[in-house]
């Protein structure tokens, strides 16, 4: 295909992209109206189930659903980085060599990471309360954990940080989403319904049937995922080298 | 009032938006991706989703541009381990794809 060609199929998609997102753009309610039926449903069938953060009863209860393909979503993605990550035949380990760090950065950073770890737990603990949940919570404290790479050096955050750990971590998270899910059918109703548990006292820590377990979940399956997806991207960055090529065997087709 | 300040955060997220394609050198892109996820997280804010902005936060200005900064890192090293005399001095991002491509071509043995 020639370059003239492709630019006038290029230019034909981006015509009717221009026209069909023209046309819905006037189908539109109006910036900051005030008709939501959607968002008024949501709310009374939150409010019915006792759960005071709208957005995670959609997540976790209305579109729990939608979450397990989510969640399914990073499990595989962290899967393949696993995969293509490895150390490979030709390349070797490398120790990585202490780091001189500047004392106001480890101060800094020392002082941060407790401070971020509790946050982050904060966030999944009162997802079904407040604003955030597993996801955003699981991201904050395992990207706090990475905040003694910044203090001390790469082999402070390896001893604290054992990889395997976190990947079962990571796969009992995917795996307690749907045991859950099942345990609702098993209950007599629909797969991932939230007919298990009481739904508790309005705005209350234990509130919401089963939207804290399945917040719960997610916020370990996410935090284990992040750190193992950092763990291997580390790895890569710091200690995997490239073996240099034995002059015996060479590769030169020429 | 409201009014005004998402007219303001919108104006910053495309600044940024912006710089984010116009700087081509990837480690200062990373940065600038963080200010972007940084100006995001604020739009989300003014619009009265903050469960999105958290999310914003924690993936668009902490984790990508990590990812993508131990990235650089690592294709940055492999040049030093061989003598054809890339110090790792890169201008743009097409030419260290470039650079990264006739690596990889080498690696192949082509």
């Amino acid at each position: 295909m020639s370059r003239r060609l492709r630019m006038w199929v290029l230019a034909l998609g981006l015509a009717g992209l221009a026209a069909l997102l023209g046309a819905a753009c006037f189908e539109l309610p109006d910036f900051g109206g005030d008709q939501h039926p959607y968002g008024d449903r949501a709310v009374r069938a939150a409010l019915s189930h006792h759960t005071a953060n709208v957005v995670s009863s959609v997540n976790f209860d209305l579109r729990a659903l939608d979450t397990l393909g989510e969640e399914s979503i990073l499990f595989g993605a962290v899967l393949g980085t696993v995969v293509l990550l490895r150390q490979t035949r030709d390349e070797r380990h490398v120790e990585p060599a202490p780091a001189r760090v500047s004392p106001p950065v480890r101060r800094y950073a020392l002082y941060a990471l407790p401070v971020t770890l509790v946050v982050g737990l904060y966030v999944v603990a009162h997802g079904q309360l407040s604003p955030g949940g597993g996801f955003q919570g699981g991201v904050v404290a395992a990207t706090a954990l990475h905040l003694l790479y910044i203090a001390v050096d790469y082999r402070a955050l390896r001893r604290i940080r054992p990889v395997g750990r976190y990947e079962v971590a990571d796969a009992a998270g995917e795996a307690a989403f749907v045991v859950l899910g099942a345990a609702a059918m098993l209950g007599g109703s629909a797969f991932l319904a939230n007919s298990l548990l009481p739904y508790g006292e309005f705005n209350t820590l234990a509130s919401g049937g089963t939207v804290p377990l399945l917040n719960a979940a997610i916020g370990m399956e996410v935090a284990s995922a992040v750190v193992v997806l950092l763990a291997r991207f580390l790895d890569q960055a710091v200690e995997i080298e490239e073996s240099p090529k034995p002059p015996s065997t060479p590769t030169s087709r020429e | 009032m409201d009014d005004v300040l998402i007219v303001i955060t919108l104006l910053l997220v495309a600044a940024s938006a912006t710089a984010a394609v116009a700087v081509r050198d990837p480690v200062r892109q990373a940065l600038v991706l963080s200010l972007l996820g940084l100006t995001l997280a604020a739009l989300f804010t003014v619009l009265q989703a903050p469960d999105v902005a958290l999310s914003q936060l924690a993936v668009g200005t902490a984790l990508t541009p990590l990812l993508l900064t131990l990235a650089v890192r690592k294709v940055h090293r492999r040049p030093h381990t061989r003598d054809d005399g890339r110090g790792g001095e890169t201008t743009g991002s097409t030419e260290s794809a470039g650079a990264i491509e006739s690596a990889a071509a080498k690696e192949r043995g082509e």
